[in-house]
């Protein structure tokens, strides 16, 4: 039962990160690195406010903002400077880490005994004892919802049609006397925001920041994208933002599995790595099959 | 009106593959004026159209829309005022997206993409009008993604497209060469209706020599880039097939063809 929890919280903070990821890698066609650093971007901001006392909310907002300006840095590097899209991201990833200690002013913050979304005066009321266990799942499924149904929202929107247009066909927006470029770098802004969003959370969650927490998110988030895309290919109805995050909870519950059938720490990234390319195999073996038949 | 003065233009220069392509070139298209240009490959029409849009900068020169110059402009700024089609069809249309998005998109053109919803509900009845006068079909089939129309009805759409909004200029190059004969006939006949209908300003490239004589009011035809053949009025309406083909015919015999 505590294991089912578990991979839920996980999955749903990581579903944040793949609707993120769902923006740059599968309607802007751009491979992000960046996320790598707005993820522990948006805990060391969070944790660093919380331990001075600022109310979480306020940390989580200014957590929003610094992945929006970390997405806007990529973007600009990208479309103003030219510079190849993997490597933009790469160079704001790496900076970010930097950045990040920076801000943290430490490898590792911890933040026990905090007020936190989790913790606080309203949710400690509210909450009737029996829920106690699921307080912070409910919590987490509730914030992710709120994204969901925001990022929804935006992409029926103008502005949404746009960022779907660009990655589509930008010769479209072109002709719809739009800079592609200026739509590019907003999809960037608000995927890392959603990234940093997700990593203020899993700070809150796990009660501290640490430096070397976001090495992988991109693979993660990339994982939980091509797992939620490819199963839920064929029910139009679903929307991608929910096919994503079933994704995520997906692939926490198959590292989850791997661990408890003893998987050690120690080979956790390469089977990460092996269990990401075949992921990507079998989802582009299905593209080109598709394209065929087209 | 839409000139071009002093054009220069070589691609890659100064490499193996240097391509020059205009060497002084001069045009200018006045209002309402429907311009056919035809020309063996090569010939730069294409780069003709690439240069009044945008898409591609010029080494010295200028383009010039009612006497202003947008030689330094953005290709996209400059599609305010004009329309494009391309040759294929999947160019003019968002493949992922539904034809009711794509229209709700081309009918915001030059007003603000912002947070308001993409498609404003009480246009569809207009949509659906104008997709009827296309006659294939669409007018049912708002929520397909347009990825999965046949060329011909994307290109119908594309045409629509950017033609919704007013604009001054209409660029298209050879957007009727991928489909088949009935339907590139159905297009070219809606190209002309739209294109009279509005009194929209129109360069239209095309290989298909009963199109470049049967419709616009003025024959340009290019070779080398270079306009060697330009007729207006009168002498446009009397320009026969036979002309252009024994043209193109001498043309090719001083190639060494
Ligand atoms: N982007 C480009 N880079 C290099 N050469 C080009 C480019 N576009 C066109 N050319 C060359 O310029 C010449 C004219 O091409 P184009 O304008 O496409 O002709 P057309 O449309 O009349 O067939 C051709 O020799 C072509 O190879
Ligand atoms: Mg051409």
């Amino acid at each position: 039962m505590d294991m089912l929890i578990s991979i839920l919280e996980q999955g749903l903070i990581f579903a944040i990160i793949a609707m993120g990821v769902y923006i740059t890698y599968k309607i802007l066609d751009f491979p992000d690195l960046s996320v790598d650093g707005t993820y522990p971007l948006g805990a060391a901001i969070t944790a660093t406010m919380i331990a001075s006392g600022i109310n979480p909310l306020l940390a989580m907002l200014a957590a929003i903002a610094a992945g929006a300006a970390a997405g806007l840095v990529t973007g600009l590097i990208h479309v103003k400077l030219k510079v190849r899209d993997l490597l933009s991201g790469i160079i704001t990833m790496t900076a970010l880490y930097s950045v990040n200690l920076h801000i943290a002013g430490k490898a590792n913050l911890p933040i026990f005994n905090t007020t936190t979304i989790f913790n606080n005066g309203i949710v400690n009321t509210i909450f009737p004892a029996f829920l106690e266990p699921y307080k912070t799942l409910i919590i987490i499924f509730l914030v992710a919802l709120a994204a969901k149904l925001l990022l929804d929202w935006y992409l029926k929107t103008k502005s949404g049609y746009l960022l779907r247009a660009v990655g589509d066909n930008p010769a479209v927006v072109t002709s719809l006397a739009n800079d592609k470029g200026t739509i590019k770098i907003i999809g960037l802004m608000i995927s890392n925001a959603l990234v940093a969003l997700a990593g203020s959370v899993m700070c809150q969650q796990q009660r501290f920041f640490e430096v070397q927490m976001g090495i992988g998110t991109i693979v993660i988030g990339l994982a939980a994208v091509i797992i939620g895309i490819t199963l839920f290919r064929k029910l139009r109805r679903v929307k991608p933002t929910t096919a994503v995050a079933v994704g995520s909870i997906l692939y926490k519950a198959c590292v989850a599995l791997a661990i408890t059938y003893g998987l050690s720490a120690t080979d956790m990234k390469l089977v990460t790595a092996v269990l990401f390319l075949l992921i990507l195999v079998i989802a582009m073996e299905r593209r080109s099959r598709r394209k065929k038949l087209a | 009106m839409l000139s071009l003065e002093h054009i220069y233009k070589t691609y890659n220069r100064g490499t193996v593959n240097e391509t020059p392509i205009f060497d002084d070139f001069n045009l200018t298209i006045e209002d309402e004026e429907f311009v056919t240009v035809v020309g063996s490959n090569g010939s730069g029409k294409t780069s003709l159209l690439n240069i009044i849009c945008g898409s591609i900068d010029v080494d010295a020169g200028s383009t010039l829309i009612n006497g202003v110059d947008i030689t330094r402009m953005d290709d996209f700024k400059r599609y305010r005022k004009i329309g494009r089609v391309y040759q294929n069809p999947a160019m003019g249309t968002c493949s992922e997206m539904t034809i009711l998005e794509n229209l709700s998109m081309a009918d915001n053109k030059g007003k603000p993409f912002n947070l308001t919803p993409g498609t404003d509900k009480r246009r569809i009845d207009f949509y659906r009008e104008n997709l009827r006068h296309l006659g294939l079909g669409l007018e049912d089939k708002l929520n397909v993604t347009v990825g999965s129309l046949s060329g011909g009805q994307r290109q119908a759409l594309a045409l629509l497209m950017s033609t919704l909004t007013p604009i001054e200029f209409l660029i298209l190059d050879e957007h009727t060469a991928a489909l088949d004969p009935k339907t590139a006939e159905t297009i070219m006949e809606l190209t002309d209706k739209l294109v009279r209908g509005k009194g929209i300003t129109t360069v239209m490239v095309t290989h298909n020599l009963r199109y470049a004589t049967g419709y616009g009011n003025r024959l340009i035809m290019m070779h080398e880039g270079k306009i060697i053949l330009d007729n207006k009025g009168d002498d446009k309406c009397k320009t026969s097939i036979e002309e252009l083909l024994g043209i193109f015919n001498r043309i090719s015999i001083e190639c060494g063809n």
